[in-house]
């Protein structure tokens, strides 16, 4: 029955988001500070584990081929497909919905708490519109840049350590990750990153804006942002791949 | 003015307030008193809208506020200041922009207007030159000093205040009280002041509303409470040792 509940009040919560901003210089500018706070600040991070990732995938793939009726160009291939269609768009939005999620939810909640939200409701400002918004749009616009870059490195990094450990000639690695390449699937991986960012920015939004009592709650609203993401991040891919690729 | 008749508000099973029907008159400090859990921040909510009343009317100069959808309650909220006991100033704005806020978000006037607009509420709250500080860089005095200051900035017509001086010195108390009291006057507002702060009542309060169990059990001003027979008006009033004194003093 709760489910219902939350259900309800997100979609009601989402309907006062989705309205014509005050002001849309400030919204603008709201929106560029939310790409920086969610994207820029994000690129240390989504860079390291991109590289380190794209240079396991090579290895692992690399000791598991102990046929030698399997090609070397499997490992770039599988380097590139993984990259591509599951590290990047789905690996990398579920880390950050634990950074970003996080903090998206522990701002606005403690917004809250301190009466921050009640002030720009008694103002007349449609505070859900005006915390909300910026965030979402910020972040599905710098999200496919951020996956992009993903899987640019990741493949990247691949090369390098299959190369620099010996495991196999650059000509084989190139001739791997051109191998059957579909464009589409980028497209595909690109919906998905879109999808994923919208989850994660109105389901910890929403978890914080509905923050009541103190601290504590604070504290457990985000928590319950980035698991609730995180699933929904899972059940939502599920359905994409089979409704896109299939 | 401000009116509220027969307003009710329960949360499920329990009925908060009863049939509240009170006046706040326009050019006054009033007050609301009362224990903690009497209902009273449940009712200053209702009136500006924080909570839907469950029935009664809440009326900003004749015109039903709770009758209204979103939209056209957003008149009436511009006209609304509002004093928060933690002040809720936004943390990742300075003062001044703090105190700019709403006018940047509701008013026609050119940049050079609003900042001349700011500096004169700060200077009014006696914070000029406290522009460029965050709310973290000054004192809990001078956060409700900006609270005041951003509440005033649109120049409305009612000023609510919620325990603000919760957290303060009592000479910081009685800034703060001074301040409401003169702001009111010199801008001819209509004022609410929720508070259970006795010396607050005596300095500032001109009309007082005692609230007890979710009904307003006593109407009337800082004279008249001293002297009233009012058994649990007199329980809350002089619960402390000073106001025990003050009551010997004034037999």
């Amino acid at each position: 029955m709760q489910l219902f509940t939350h259900i309800g009040r997100y979609f009601l919560l989402m309907s006062n988001v989705f309205r014509r901003p005050e002001k849309w210089k400030l919204f603008f500018k709201a929106t560029v500070q939310e790409i920086d706070k969610i994207g820029v600040q994000s690129l240390g991070i989504v860079a390291l584990l991109s590289l380190f990732m794209g240079a396991v995938i090579c290895i692992q793939t690399a000791a598991n081929i102990d046929s030698g009726w399997i090609p070397l160009y499997t490992i770039g291939f599988t380097v590139r497909q993984t990259m591509i269609l599951e590290f990047a768009p789905t690996i990398i939005p579920v880390i950050m919905a634990g950074k970003v999620g996080s903090n998206i939810s522990s701002e606005i909640g403690t917004m809250r708490i301190s009466e921050q939200i009640d002030a720009l409701d008694i103002m007349g400002v449609n505070s859900a519109n005006y915390l909300i918004l910026p965030k979402i749009v910020g972040a599905i616009f710098i999200f496919p840049f951020l996956i992009i870059m993903a899987m640019f490195l990741g493949v990247t990094a691949g090369a390098l350590i299959g190369v620099l450990a010996d495991l196999l000639p650059l000509a084989d690695f190139e001739t791997g990750i051109q191998y059957d390449f579909r464009p589409y699937q980028v497209v595909y991986s690109l919906f998905k990153t879109i999808v994923f960012a919208f989850i994660i920015v109105s389901i910890s939004a929403y978890h914080g804006y509905f923050t009541r009592g103190g601290a504590l709650e604070v504290g457990k609203s985000s928590t319950q942002a980035v698991v609730y993401s995180i699933v929904l991040i899972m059940v939502a891919n599920l359905l994409i791949t089979q409704l896109i690729l299939t | 003015m401000i009116e509220l008749k027969e307003v009710n508000k329960s949360f499920g099973s329990q009925h908060v307030l009863h049939d509240i029907s009170i006046v706040f008159e326009t050019g006054k400090v009033n007050f609301i008193i009362g224990r903690s859990g009497s209902g009273k921040s449940v009712m200053t909510k209702c009136i500006v809208g924080l909570l839907e009343v469950d029935t009664g009317e809440v009326l900003y100069a004749g015109r039903n506020f709770s009758a209204m959808s979103n939209r056209d309650r957003k008149e009436i909220r511009q006209e609304i200041g509002m004093l928060f006991q933690g002040s809720a100033l936004f943390d990742s704005l300075t003062v001044e922009e703090n105190v700019k806020f709403p006018l940047t978000l509701f008013s026609k006037m050119t940049a050079k207007e609003m900042t001349d607009r700011v500096n004169f509420c700060l200077e009014r709250v006696q914070l000029e030159g406290s522009n460029k500080k965050f709310p973290s860089e000054i004192s809990g005095g001078m956060q409700k000093r900006v609270g005041i200051a951003r509440a005033i900035a649109m120049n409305p017509k009612y000023l609510f205040c919620d325990e603000p001086n919760s957290g303060l010195d009592p000479q910081t108390s009685i800034v703060i009280d001074t301040l409401i009291k003169e702001i009111t006057y010199e801008f001819n507002m209509t004022t609410v002041v929720v508070s259970h702060d006795m010396n607050s009542v005596v300095e500032a309060g001109d009309r007082i509303n005692f609230v007890n169990e979710g009904s307003i059990w006593w109407k009337g001003d800082k004279q008249e409470i001293l002297r009233s027979s009012n058994q649990e008006l007199n329980d809350f009033v002089y619960a402390s040792e000073f106001m025990r004194v003050v009551k010997d003093n004034i037999k």
